[in-house]
């Protein structure tokens, strides 16, 4: 009751044609494209580079598949809790999770490929001589993870077509049933994602050190996830308010408790990152040590040129954002949000290439083609972003608790 | 709202009253009569309410609370203390070799910081809350009111002390009556000569 009466025009909250947003799809797509082909030629330069670019491209597909799952579980949480407050906002996500099965079709095929490259359990003979890789097997082997990768696209695609599909049938009908119906399928779409998200950290990055196991890696994975996801929403919100299509329907108390996810979800990164780290510490088990020894310590055979990545992202992705996004003026103030949640972004980015590049290097090394592969997914993530954005309201529109969440306030 | 600016002074002799208590009917009407004191620059007053009325901290004018720079102080210091403890033990008092680490194991000590960590700030947040609205106050001049009893219930109340620099006894109570107000009344100042009495009301 602070405010007078807002006034939200109907035509505002859907992108019309020739806006910046409407050519969206278009210029990503063509920056996508033409990144994806360079990646393509310079892949094809030497046997190094091939195996540069399956790993590079791990990366950039990677990413951005977290922003879309992160979605998804805001998605799913959304419904699951009944929450009122992020409706205005929750379309974005619907629609950013639909980018899953686009990116799905960047996988399959350069993984596919990349096999022998990406993961040594693959090497027939290097399982003869090892114990341990005999006796993970019955896991790791090629037909159960793309049997199992399939699966994990499959459900998150359906669930992300299922939430998106039938919270646009409520912009139509305006049938409040259809609320009910998600908020009862949710639980058991939350079960299934965290299932298979689990599982898929373990099989595409965990697997890339086959003798490696850790039973808190898909927290792990989860936690990174879901900081990217609402450090994208941020953005994307921002964007839209500056673009005049979220002018008076998102308020400084919408923002403030995007920026309240995201703080806590960068502390329990933090949490998880360093129980992890401190249990495979104390307990000082050889075959648990060795990713930890590769990427902080090194040993003779491996020189410590990993130690300031570990550094930084424990600094970055924890010790400053803690104290940045603690304060209250920060997470209402759109200028410092929006630097918070790139900053989250490209510090989450770091994370996952973290995760992959010491597989394949010892000592820390950039390439050219870690740029293209992320111009290359980011462009084709962007256009089916943008083309999804594109393709009705950006809220939704007749959500019965679409009031309440415009009249938010935070106590 | 808490009674964060009603506070007795030590000398209310030369007051004939403790301030004007005003009820209000409906919250939209205390919104208003809020931004309107706040307005006519009141600074020793407060608004009473049953609930919690949203945004009413700006209509009157509230600035941001500064319990939060206290927990990050107490927090800070509780995580401070414990990490200063554990390196103190394992160095000096008890230097033990634990599973063929050295001494200053820090990340050891990290789950015991973070918990010291916690439990100052969860402190400094409760008992500065406390301290912030002056709690426990056994006794306070409004409870003599008998209308005032219906701020549990479903009173909308403002009050305007009297040592207020703008107040007036019969100007504030008539700026008061023009807000909107349902019932306006005078609220008699604690008699220090009643003390002992346990502060029960005559």
């Amino acid at each position: 009751m602070a405010h007078g009466p807002r006034i939200v025009r109907l035509d505002q909250l859907v992108i019309q044609p020739g806006s910046g947003w409407a050519r969206l799809p278009l210029i990503a797509g063509a920056v996508g494209l033409v990144f994806t082909v360079v990646s393509i030629v310079l892949a094809t330069g030497s046997k190094e580079s091939t195996k540069q670019f399956f790993h590079s491209w791990l990366v950039a597909v990677v990413f951005f598949l977290c922003i879309g799952l992160g979605c998804l579980f805001f998605v799913l949480i959304h419904h699951a809790t009944k929450a009122g407050w992020g409706v205005v906002v929750r379309r974005l996500a619907e629609n950013l999770a639909c980018t899953v099965p686009v990116l799905a079709v960047l996988f399959i095929p350069v993984v596919a490929l990349g096999m022998y490259d990406l993961f040594h359990w693959t090497h027939a003979d290097a399982v003869a001589h090892d114990r341990l890789l005999q006796v993970k097997e019955p896991w790791l082997n090629e037909t159960g993870f793309w049997i199992r990768t399939v699966i994990y696209f499959v459900v998150w695609s359906g669930l992300a077509l299922y939430f998106r599909n039938t919270s646009r049938r409520q912009d139509e009908s305006g049938d409040e049933a259809l609320s009910h119906r998600m908020a009862r399928f949710s639980p058991v779409a939350v079960a299934l994602f965290a299932v298979t998200l689990t599982f898929a950290g373990f099989d595409w990055l965990m697997s890339l050190e086959p003798h490696w196991y850790s039973t808190m890696f898909g927290v792990y994975f989860f936690a990174g996830t879901v900081v990217s996801a609402f450090a994208a929403l941020t953005v994307f919100t921002l964007a839209f308010e500056r673009s005049g299509h979220f002018r008076g329907v998102v308020t400084g108390e919408h923002f403030h408790d995007l920026g309240k996810l995201l703080f806590a979800f960068t502390v329990f990164w933090a949490y998880i990152a360093f129980s992890q780290f401190f249990l495979i510490w104390y307990a000082n088990i050889p075959e648990e040590t060795n990713w930890f020894l590769s990427r902080l310590d090194g040993t003779d055979l491996n020189p410590a040129s990993w130690r300031p990545a570990t550094l930084l992202l424990a600094i970055g992705h924890f010790a400053v954002p803690f104290f940045f996004l603690m304060p209250r003026t920060i997470k209402r103030n759109r200028t410092l949000l929006l630097i918070g949640a790139v900053w989250m972004l490209a510090i989450h980015l770091w994370d996952v290439f973290w995760l992959v590049m010491p597989n394949l290097h010892r000592e820390m090394t950039f390439s050219l083609l870690d740029v293209t592969s992320l111009l290359g997914v980011g462009g084709v993530f962007l256009a089916t972003a943008g083309w999804l954005l594109g393709r009705g309201s950006l809220v939704p529109s007749r959500d019965p608790r679409l009031v309440e969440s415009l009249a938010f306030e935070n106590i | 709202m808490g009674l964060m600016t009603l506070d007795v002074p030590e000398a209310t002799a030369g007051y004939s009253h403790y301030g004007v208590l005003a009820r209000f009917e409906t919250a939209k009407a205390l919104y208003r009569a809020c931004e309107a004191v706040r307005d006519a620059g009141y600074s020793k007053w407060d608004a009473l309410t049953p609930f919690p009325v949203h945004g009413l901290e700006k209509a009157m004018g509230l600035k941001p609370s500064k319990l939060p720079f206290l927990v990050l102080a107490t927090g800070l210091s509780g995580a401070g203390l414990g990490f200063a403890l554990q390196s103190w033990v394992h160095i000096k008092a008890y230097p033990l070799i634990i599973s063929g680490k050295p001494l200053f194991t820090w990340p050891a000590f990290v789950p015991v910081t973070f918990e010291l960590g916690v439990l100052g700030a969860a402190l400094g947040a409760v008992l500065g809350m406390f301290a912030f609205n002056k709690l426990p106050t056994y006794h306070h001049p409004l409870f003599r009111s008998e209308n005032f009893a219906r701020v549990t219930d479903d009173g909308l109340f403002i009050a305007i002390e009297a040592w207020d620099p703008k107040y007036d006894d019969q100007d504030t109570a008539e700026f008061l009556s023009g807000l909107g107000a349902v019932e306006v009344e005078h609220v008699p100042i604690d008699d220090p000569a009643e003390e002992g009495d346990g502060g029960a009301a005559a």
